[in-house]
Parts: C-alpha cells; sequence; structure tokens
C-alpha cells in the first residue's frame, strides 16, 4: 500500500491537454501488467489517482501512463520532468479479456481518453496476431486537435486484416475525415457476432451505447467487456470508495462484461 | 437500357434494402445520375429543398454555418447512405448546407415529382416514410449525442 518512487522518463504532449508519462520502475525491476490495468500514481502534497496504464505489456522495462489535465492532481502529474519521481501502487484490477479472446475477432471501441486503456490490447493483438482474428479499432474524439496516438492510429490502419474507423463530433472544413458521434461508424463495420469480442472505453453513455448498439447486431453481452471508473482510493477493495453496487471497481473491475453490470449502468447515483 | 440501369442502382441502394420492385419502378421516374466535383456545394442553408440523393460514391461534408463564424462539419455521409429528407416535409427548404468532400456520383431523387406520386399512391408514401422516419430518428439520435459533447473534461 506504500508508493514506490519510479523515475519519470519521458513525458510526451498528445494533445492540448492530454499527456503520456514513460516511467522506470526503481532498482531496474520488472514492470509486468496486464491490458486494463490501472496504477495508483501519487505526487508528493498534491494526490493520488487511479491511472490506467497505456503502454505495450510486452515491454516490461517501464509503464506508460495517458494522463489528462482537468485538476490540480492531473495538471501536476503531468507537469512533472524527466528525472523527478511520482509514486506508483499497483498494477491493480482486473483487465481486458485477452487470453479468453483468443481466436475470435476484436472489437476495440474507443471513446476520447478511452483509447489510452485500450492501446495495451491494441498493441497485444497486433504483436500476436495469428492467435486472433480480425481487429476493428473504433475511436471517436471530441475534435481532430483531440485525437489521441495519431501518428500510431495511421500505422495501425494498415496492418493486416485490421479495420481502423475513426470520427469526431465536430470537425472544421479543412477536416478530411469521417465526423459524427462513435455509434455513426457501425455501418462500416464488418461483423461476424458469434465470434466477436468487443472492448469499450470511454464515457459511461458512451459505452452504454455501444454496448447496447452491438448487442443488437447480435454480440453476445457476455462477450461485450466495459471499462469502468469510480472514485478509486485504496484500490484492492477495502475502502469502499469505488462500490458500484456489489461490485468494487478497483477489485472486482475496471474491465466488466456487459451482462453483469448491465442492470447497474442506467441506475443514477450508484 | 439507362432507366432499367438506374432501378437496378436504386434497387441494390442499402435505404432501398428489400423495397417492393413495383416501387422501385415509380421511383425511377424521378431519379437522375448526377455528380459533384471536390469541394462544391450541393445545396446550402435555406434553399429549397427539392431533391435528395443516394450516394453511391464519395463522401459528403453535411455543414452548419454558426453567425460571424467559419461553417462546422456536423455530420459526414459516404456511400450507401442518405443525403437529405428537408424535401419530405413543409416548407420543403434546407436546414444544412452539404458539400462534396470528394468528388460524389449520387442518384438524385426529385422531390416534386416523388411527392405528387406519393399523394397518388399513398402506400408508396407511407413506405418511403418509414424509411426516412429511421433515417432522421438516427440522426436525431446522433445529434443529441453530439449536444452532450461527451469528451469534454467537465
Amino acid at each position: 500500500m506504500v508508493p514506490s518512487p519510479w523515475v519519470v522518463r519521458q513525458v510526451s504532449k498528445e494533445t492540448p491537454d492530454t499527456f503520456t508519462l514513460v516511467l522506470d520502475p526503481p532498482g531496474g525491476a520488472r514492470a509486468k501488467f496486464t491490458p486494463g490495468q490501472f496504477s495508483m500514481l501519487w505526487v508528493g502534497g498534491v494526490g493520488e489517482l487511479p491511472i490506467s496504464i497505456s503502454g505495450d505489456p510486452a515491454r516490461p522495462e517501464s509503464l506508460t501512463y495517458t494522463v489528462r489535465s482537468v485538476g490540480p492532481a492531473t495538471q501536476s502529474l503531468v507537469s512533472r520532468q524527466a528525472g523527478q519521481t511520482v509514486g506508483v501502487r499497483g498494477p491493480y484490477g482486473i483487465g481486458w479479456p485477452i487470453e479468453a479472446a483468443t481466436g475470435r475477432d476484436i472489437i476495440v471501441a474507443a471513446g476520447g481518453i478511452g483509447l489510452a486503456p485500450l492501446r495495451p490490447v491494441i498493441y497485444h493483438v497486433l504483436a500476436n496476431r495469428a492467435d486472433y482474428g480480425r481487429l476493428t479499432i473504433l475511436y471517436g474524439a471530441r475534435n481532430p486537435r483531440d485525437i489521441l496516438f495519431r501518428k500510431e492510429l495511421a500505422v495501425w490502419a494498415k496492418q493486416p486484416d485490421t479495420q481502423l474507423l475513426s470520427t469526431v463530433d465536430y470537425g472544421g472544413v479543412a477536416w478530411r475525415g469521417h465526423v459524427g458521434v462513435v455509434t455513426t461508424l457501425f455501418k462500416r463495420l464488418r461483423l461476424q457476432p458469434a465470434k466477436t469480442t468487443a472492448m469499450i472505453c470511454g464515457p459511461e453513455i458512451m459505452m452504454r451505447i455501444v454496448a447496447r448498439d452491438l448487442i443488437a447486431r447480435g454480440v453476445s453481452g457476455e462477450d461485450v467487456y466495459l471499462s469502468m471508473e469510480r472514485n478509486m482510493k485504496c484500490a484492492v477493495g477495502l475502502c469502499g470508495h469505488c462500490q458500484w453496487g456489489p461490485h468494487f471497481v478497483c477489485k472486482d473491475g475496471p474491465v466488466f462484461p456487459f451482462s453483469r453490470i448491465a442492470s447497474l449502468l442506467d441506475r443514477h447515483e450508484l | 437500357m439507362e432507366i432499367h440501369s438506374l432501378e437496378q442502382i436504386i434497387a441494390e441502394h442499402p435505404f432501398f434494402l428489400d423495397l417492393d420492385p413495383a416501387y422501385a419502378s415509380l421511383l425511377v421516374g424521378c431519379a437522375s445520375n448526377v455528380r459533384f466535383e471536390p469541394g462544391r456545394y450541393i445545396f446550402r442553408e435555406g434553399e429549397e429543398a427539392n431533391h435528395f440523393y443516394l450516394i453511391r460514391q464519395g463522401r459528403v461534408a453535411v455543414e452548419i454555418s454558426p453567425p460571424h463564424r467559419r461553417p462546422i462539419v456536423v455530420d459526414t455521409l459516404i456511400e450507401g447512405e442518405i443525403l437529405g429528407w428537408s424535401w419530405l416535409v413543409p416548407p420543403y427548404q434546407w436546414r444544412f448546407q452539404a458539400r462534396a468532400m470528394e468528388g460524389a456520383h449520387a442518384i438524385a431523387l426529385d422531390g416534386k415529382c416523388l411527392r405528387a406520386k406519393c399523394e397518388a399512391n399513398k402506400e408508396l408514401g407511407y413506405e418511403l416514410l418509414k424509411r426516412f422516419s429511421q433515417v432522421v430518428g438516427g440522426r436525431l439520435d446522433a445529434t443529441r449525442m453530439q449536444l452532450l459533447d461527451l469528451y469534454a473534461a467537465h
């Protein structure tokens, strides 16, 4: 439960308010994680935040986090300089079902910064291409300047048996890509529902709508997974801050099959 | 020959999936092939809405022009989609403007011609209304989601 000091190797700007930090563990330790897991990142005197790991699971020499600066704690985190330290606990939680999804088509559906917790899945599938069927990446951002991992998106789009569909909610006249909410991409989706596993991360209402659209198209609710966000504090299921109905999001999630949480998604103040 | 070809194109367009062939024959009399060069405006807000388009190729931007600002693209449409529903409801004026982002091919259906056919053949009218209701409903849903500004830093 005590954070250990990890050293900031690099901070890079992704969008005007979103940054990626690469942290090295102390003493050259290995930093294994499952895609979808998160760490508690602590900046002394400011606070501790749950942040999903956004890097490559095959590169355990460091851990990568993509953080949107929206308040004092996240601002402090993304303002760290190379060589400074960040307190790290974790990784914690249950991640994406990459083992169970072996042999199946994969849909990765991300909205906004929700692409960050899904990027490790994309790395994993592309590095183990023969183990999976078709990979479809659906990505929605607010506007063109908020698109994350722009260079990688271009690379992923060229990978074999991979379909990348991206959109922005609003575009200027100079924007050449698609405009419309992420669900408008569905009409371009080549879907084999019975052999598809979908992994969704983004604002909760976006996940709910994407999940229901996929289920309406024949994908089983057992095969649709969502990464939930609640107020994680202890990260090990003791404090109860992230309790959501019968679940502790930090310990039982953050990734849940839709079928397990469907009844909770519409309930206010949970 | 050309009429037959248009009929086939209309019948095979996703918007008209499973349409009674008799209706396709009726529609073809109101249809014509059109092509739009990149950057060309297909229609502008406030103009009389007398057509809708079955997009066959290319990408079309649906735009709105806020006062004193550059136009904002609020939707893009591609092959297999429908452009325009204002021809169906009074006052038959375009609510937005549409621009070909790249060279676009479409089948234009004359709204005045279709409205006359729908008045004469209520079953055709109901069939078209059902299909356009889905388009309008889908766009209303999408617009509501856009209004939520899901990805903003709240």
